[in-house]
């Protein structure tokens, strides 16, 4: 008898969390639980302001400070050869400012000393002076006549663009926008600055041991070992002889890809003092330094035919990047995956340009909750599908089906490979739960009273599970992922991944697949990860990435376990392994299905009772190189309620309709989708970073920097299309980031819907109720891009 | 050198004496002088609620009260929740709901439940929502966490337990 | 103490406003006088023909005080609004008030309803009314050897608003209206508009409030109050909304909730 595999915690299985039982005692292990012996705390000193020349750093108090056991200024690290980092988008980054300073918040100093509030005494009486240079705080301002060059420490950079970049058909594009039949659409629409901000900020504990050699490195990292070649390659350090340990950490959200200047400090820190250094960033360091998101500004222009169908696009988008761009994306793609958008439409041509700029603003531009910008380019294609229904007098819900692909696999405009979907029926299925029709009797008969209601619907298809190795790495290392599997004698498992959890469930689902595959109970199975010692290479957790890649990994090693129990079962069975068979858990002999063994007793056998000539041992590893990438499709639909004399608004009603392929576990894949539409709804509602004409931060702490409450944050509900990924091994597709990149455009799309009317098309984001009412009082579009205005 | 101050205190009923400087926060104290690292440390302006505690029975931030206040009060932290051999409700509907991800603002976010379902043992959601605002999470967009505190409620009224769970 | 260490010195009620200008580094004080270890402050009681409200009495009390509610349910309806439940279970009217926040709540509320504060020191005691005892932001005329010890507003009314938009809870307010009457029949025997968020500091708004009690509650009237309330408002454009739309929106919290007391149903 096959097990059943639901029982066990296989496939499918609503399998409660493994990672809870220590979480909810408080015997979570985070970087500021730890405690080694002599260990000592650093803190940064940061600029206050945005753009200046420094002409001097006076750390002589700081060093008399009682306590204080080095001050680390950039000429020191220079000293060092670390002045200067690579990043992640083969530009440089200032560890600690030695020229100028190029954004508030960037790092000046480092003070270590016994305790972290001496640490910090220390800071306020380090004295730095500046010569300030007129700040810059958007792209047009970069390209101004006249501005300063921000990165002037660059041989030959001559201006403020740090990359200029193209995909698509320029010339069959241009012919069929010649094409006088064609009713063009265009619109600009700016998608501002925001921030992942978990709630455990960046942290560090490093451990050099000189008698040994090693480096032990806690850290908040989501991709440990990207970090242990980087830190080799950068330190000029033996690779071996650097362990990284990611242990739990408080969320990630793509903000703890980088490398982070504070890092390497506390890295030559330790070194030089041979002792243990702990940083633990503070909230507004973290606001203002690390990787922000977004800060997107998008052109777009579409020809489109009487029926409704779209003939070419003509797509621009201008990036902010900060001081430095140090992106964190595949290194043949300098705007992310940006190029996905129209992915789930049926688009003939297309041409797409992009240009990034530096300015006086934090670097970073990581994918924050997103497969590399791809949350900019579905919500500028949905916030655009809209506008274009309302131009062309057509129903927005017809409009998009009417362009819908169908055939799968598909080749997009821009050059992606769409492995399968069901557009339709999750169309279908979110139109009919929100009652799309009854909506808009209701919506008609609202204005009439003066009450305005909007619906908002976002479609949208996410490539998710970078690499295919051919097309993606990240500073050289091909985006593949890695799995090992151990089962000990007694048929218990231990399945160590390449990927690092920061809440997702790793070590509750990847056990899953194991069960699946074997029959193993889930909770007999281990699962390790984080900890470079210990674990197989791979690439780390983002960008929805996980399932696709370590869990295609987990199956595959799994099924070369089962491969080597099967010539065990045919060695305990005694037949040939031809005439063996496999259900959930057990082989038997195909013409006498009751005799059998299961595959506790295979993994018995393969310590005590080999056949000649076979290794013993059942244990192996996988490394998968993904074919393509997962395509998952999400529909989200909301309405919306807005107060015409304030611009307050409040959510109706929420639906979500998400084909992810198969669920290894359904409650954990909606806890996923929870936490993502809460996102998107926050950057729809009030969370953004934005600047005064300073280059002044505004957002720098959680007083200003919304992140929503229970209170704010919408019920969301949600339902299930299965259609799997063709090529992924048990058939799933990515789905951690899909509400994060699909909701906000159903947010805001709702808004606009709301007093479309008027003949409003566009207020950027966050739909703060005084952008709204602006809106509605002088009947147009509302920009937030920075400077703030008035200061 | 700084003056330091004795506080005697009750932290998860067992009585607890140190000596402290005066500026210590009331979090650092917990985390850094009893050794209780269940409770965290957020942000730098009261409101994440990552690190709060009960202060005589009620949710505070811990971040935002000296450690010298808590002289001759009475503080649970997460690690007080429950017995060794049993979970609280909140802490099981926690588990049951799944109403944790990264795990960061959980103890926070259970004692602030745990002090709410000791006045209000039979909140409507919207009750929870209210009363759950002053602590953020970042992960689970809020509706499993709903359904935790709804499970504990029903929890405590099939079972008599209290919320802060079986003591003993 | 207050006397003896003076400039000093700091005292802490809550703390939810005293501790985190610590933290910031912007205060920093050599002393602190924790107010918590005293017994009995923490009162709410009614006393003398006025609501008596404790220095240790915390935003909590207040939210759940069926006192405070049938005298002033302007308070009522404020004090949901003031940080989050969970610091509200720390914070105090009294300190609220004393910190003088700019964007403080309760000295609107007070400034409605005519409050004094108590102050005491070792020289004795004086009562200053809230509209005299903030001077501007972070500023009031509290001496260094005082502690206010006690809030106190005189009589009752019978309606009270607190309108407040805010970005979430815990924000402060990006324009808040508090109203509040004593009314009966259409007459108005007292009444009490203040604004937070829109100025220096908390506004009241003495010709609105002149307009409302000359001419009872009316269409007229309170149109009339409603923009004499916006142009006693002088807000700043900010990342919170435009200098327009807060003037506006103070216009439309003054008729809403005059509206709401006269019951009339909003246009």
């Amino acid at each position: 008898m096959a097990l059943d595999e639901i029982q066990i915690g296989g496939l499918g299985a609503r399998r409660k969390r493994v990672e809870d039982a220590r979480f909810i005692r408080g015997k979570g292990n985070y970087i500021d639980d730890f405690k080694l012996p002599g260990m000592l705390h650093m803190e940064t000193l940061r600029s206050p302001i945005a753009h200046a020349r420094i002409t001097s750093i006076d750390t002589s108090k700081a060093w008399m400070t009682p306590g204080v056991h080095m001050v680390i200024t950039g000429d020191m690290a220079a000293q060092h050869n670390l002045a200067w980092m690579p990043t992640l988008s083969y530009d440089t980054q200032a560890v600690l400012a030695t020229d100028k300073v190029r954004f508030q918040g960037q790092e000046i100093c480092c003070v270590v000393a016994d305790d972290p509030y001496i640490a910090k005494d220390a800071c306020e009486v380090i004295v730095v002076e500046y010569d300030p240079l007129p700040p810059i705080v958007n792209p047009k301002q970069a390209l101004a006549p006249g501005a300063p060059i921000i990165r002037d420490d660059k041989a030959g950079q001559t201006n403020n663009i740090c990359y200029t970049w193209e995909v698509g058909d320029k010339e069959n594009t241009e012919r069929v926008f010649a094409d006088e039949s064609m009713q063009v659409v265009s619109q600009d629409i700016f998608y501002p600055r925001t921030h992942p901000c978990p709630i455990e900020n960046m942290a560090i504990i490093s451990d050099y041991n000189s008698a040994t050699g090693k480096l032990t490195i806690y850290l908040t990292t989501q991709a440990p070992h990207i970090i242990r070649t980087a830190v080799a390659l950068v330190a000029e350090l033996p690779e071996h002889m650097i362990r990284v340990i990611a242990p739990d950490l408080g969320g990630g959200f793509g903000n703890k890809v980088p490398v982070y200047p504070s890092y390497v400090i506390a890295i030559l820190a330790s070194i030089l003092l041979t002792r243990p250094v702990k940083w633990i960033e503070d909230k507004t360091g973290n606001l203002i330094s690390t990787g922000y998101a977004r800060d997107m500004y998008f052109h777009c222009d579409a020809a489109i035919r009487k029926d409704g169908k779209i003939q070419a696009v003509r797509v621009h988008a201008d990036t902010d990047n900060g001081g430095f761009f140090s992106d964190a994306q595949p290194t043949k793609f300098k705007i992310g995956l940006f190029h996905s958008i129209f992915g789930c439409y049926d688009v003939p041509y297309g041409y797409l340009t992009a240009q990034g700029h530096y300015t006086n603003k934090a670097p970073g531009g990581v994918a924050y909750r997103c497969s590399f910008r791809i949350t900019e380019s579905m919500f500028f294609q949905e916030r655009f599908m809209q506008t274009c229904a309302y131009e062309i007098g057509m129903d927005q819900a017809e409009f998009r089906r009417v362009n819908f692909i169908r055939e799968f696999p598909h080749r997009t405009t821009f050059g992606f490979l769409v492995d399968s979907g069901d557009y339709d029926k999750c169309l279908d299925l979110a139109l009919d739960k929100i009652d799309y029709d009854g909506f808009k009797a209701r919506q008609d008969a609202a204005r009439k009273q003066g009450r305005l209601l909007g619906l908002g619907l976002s479609c949208m298809s996410e490539p998710l599970g970078a690499g295919n190795s051919r097309e993606y790495d990240i500073i050289g290392i091909k985006m593949f992922d890695s799995a090992e599997l151990r089962v000990h004698p007694s048929g218990k498992a231990v399945l160590k991944i390449g990927s690092k959890t920061q809440g997702q469930g790793h070590e509750t689902t990847f056990a899953q697949i194991v069960t699946h595959e074997l029959g193993i109970p889930a909770d007999d199975i281990l699962v390790q990860h984080g900890d470079t010692d210990n674990t197989p290479f791979g690439m780390g957790t983002y960008a929805s990435r996980s399932t696709p890649t370590a869990g295609a990994a987990t199956a595959m090693v799994a099924r070369k376990v089962r491969a080597k129990a099967k010539k065990l079962a045919a060695h305990l069975l005694e037949v040939s392994e031809e005439d063996v068979e496999w259900e959930l858990g057990r082989f038997y002999v195909r013409s006498a299905p009751n005799r059998g063994v299961t595959i506790t007793d295979c993994a018995f056998a393969a310590y005590t009772n080999m056949p000649d000539g076979l290794e013993p041992g059942l244990e192996n590893n996988a490394y998968y190189d993904p074919p393509n990438m997962t395509w998952p499709f999400d529909v989200y639909v909301t309405t919306v309620e807005v107060d015409p004399e304030t611009g307050e608004w409040d959510v109706l009603k929420f639906v979500g309709v998400d084909d992810c392929g198969v669920r290894i576990n359904p409650m954990i894949v909606e806890g996923q989708l929870h936490g993502g539409l809460a996102e998107a709804f926050a950057m729809a509602y009030h969370q953004m970073i934005t600047f005064d004409s300073q280059g002044n931060c505004i957002g720098s702490n959680y007083m200003d920097y919304m992140i929503p409450t229970a209170w704010e944050t919408p019920h969301f509900e949600l339902y299930e299309v299965v259609t799997p990924s063709p090529h992924h091994p048990i058939g799933c597709k990515g789905i951690g980031e899909c509400g994060c990149v699909g909701g906000p455009a159903a947010f805001v799309n709702a808004v606009v819907d709301a007093v479309a009317h008027l003949g409003v098309r566009n207020i950027d984001m966050p739909c703060l109720s005084s952008r709204v009412w602006e809106a509605i009082k002088y009947k147009k579009d509302v920009s937030g891009t920075p400077p703030l205005p008035g200061q | 050198m700084p003056e330091f101050r004795t506080v005697q205190c009750v932290v998860n009923d067992e009585p607890r004496e140190a000596e402290i400087e005066p500026r210590l926060l009331l979090v650092h104290f917990i985390r850094e002088v009893l050794g209780l690292t269940g409770t965290h440390l957020g942000c730098d302006t009261t409101s994440c609620g990552a690190c709060t505690v009960l202060f005589d029975g009620l949710p505070v931030k811990s971040c935002t009260v000296l450690g010298v206040q808590a002289d001759g009060h009475d503080i649970v932290t997460v690690e007080g929740l429950g017995s060794p051999s049993e979970l609280s409700p909140v802490q099981e509907g926690f588990h049951e709901e799944h109403g944790l991800q990264c795990g960061f603002c959980t103890p926070g976010m259970m004692l602030t439940a745990t002090g709410f379902l000791e006045e209000n043992p039979n909140p409507t959601e919207e009750e929870i929502r209210w009363a759950l605002s002053g602590n953020n999470c970042r992960c689970t967009g809020y509706m499993n966490i709903v359904k935790a505190v709804q499970w504990a409620a029903k929890k405590m009224a099939t079972s008599g337990i209290s919320a802060r769970g079986a003591r003993g | 103490m207050m006397a003896y260490y003076r400039e000093d010195a700091k005292v802490l009620s809550g703390g939810m406003s005293l501790i985190p200008l610590m933290k910031l580094r912007f205060a920093a004080p050599a002393t602190i006088v924790d107010l918590n270890q005293i017994q009995g402050l923490d009162y709410i009681e009614e006393a003398g023909g006025y609501l008596r409200i404790g220095c240790l009495a915390r935003n909590r009390a207040i939210v759940r005080s069926e006192l405070v509610r049938s005298r002033h349910p302007l308070m009522s309806s404020a004090a949901p609004t003031i940080s989050d439940p969970v610091v509200r279970n720390r914070g105090t009217v009294v300190g609220n008030l004393t910190h003088a926040d700019p964007q403080g709540d309760w000295a609107t509320v007070m400034m409605c309803l005519d409050g004094e504060v108590v102050a005491r020191s070792t020289e004795g005691e004086r009562v200053i009314p809230v509209s005299q005892f903030i001077t501007g932001p972070f500023s009031t005329t509290l001496m260094p050897n005082e502690i206010a010890v006690e809030v106190r507003v005189p009589g009752a009314t019978n309606f009270g608003e607190y309108h407040k938009i805010e970005r979430k809870v815990g924000d402060f307010a990006t324009v808040a209206v508090g109203v509040a009457l004593q009314q009966q029949g259409g007459s108005v025997s007292r009444v009490g508009i203040g604004l937070t968020g829109v100025g220096p500091s908390n506004i009241k708004c003495y010709d609105a409030e002149r307009i409302v009690s000359g001419g009872g509650l009316n269409e007229n009237t309170i149109q009339q109050a409603a923009q004499a309330a916006a142009a006693d408002s002088s807000p700043r454009t900010d990342h919170r909304g435009s200098e327009e739309y807060k003037r506006e929106m103070v216009a439309v919290f003054v008729r809403r909730s005059l509206h709401a007391a006269a019951g009339i149903r909003a246009a």
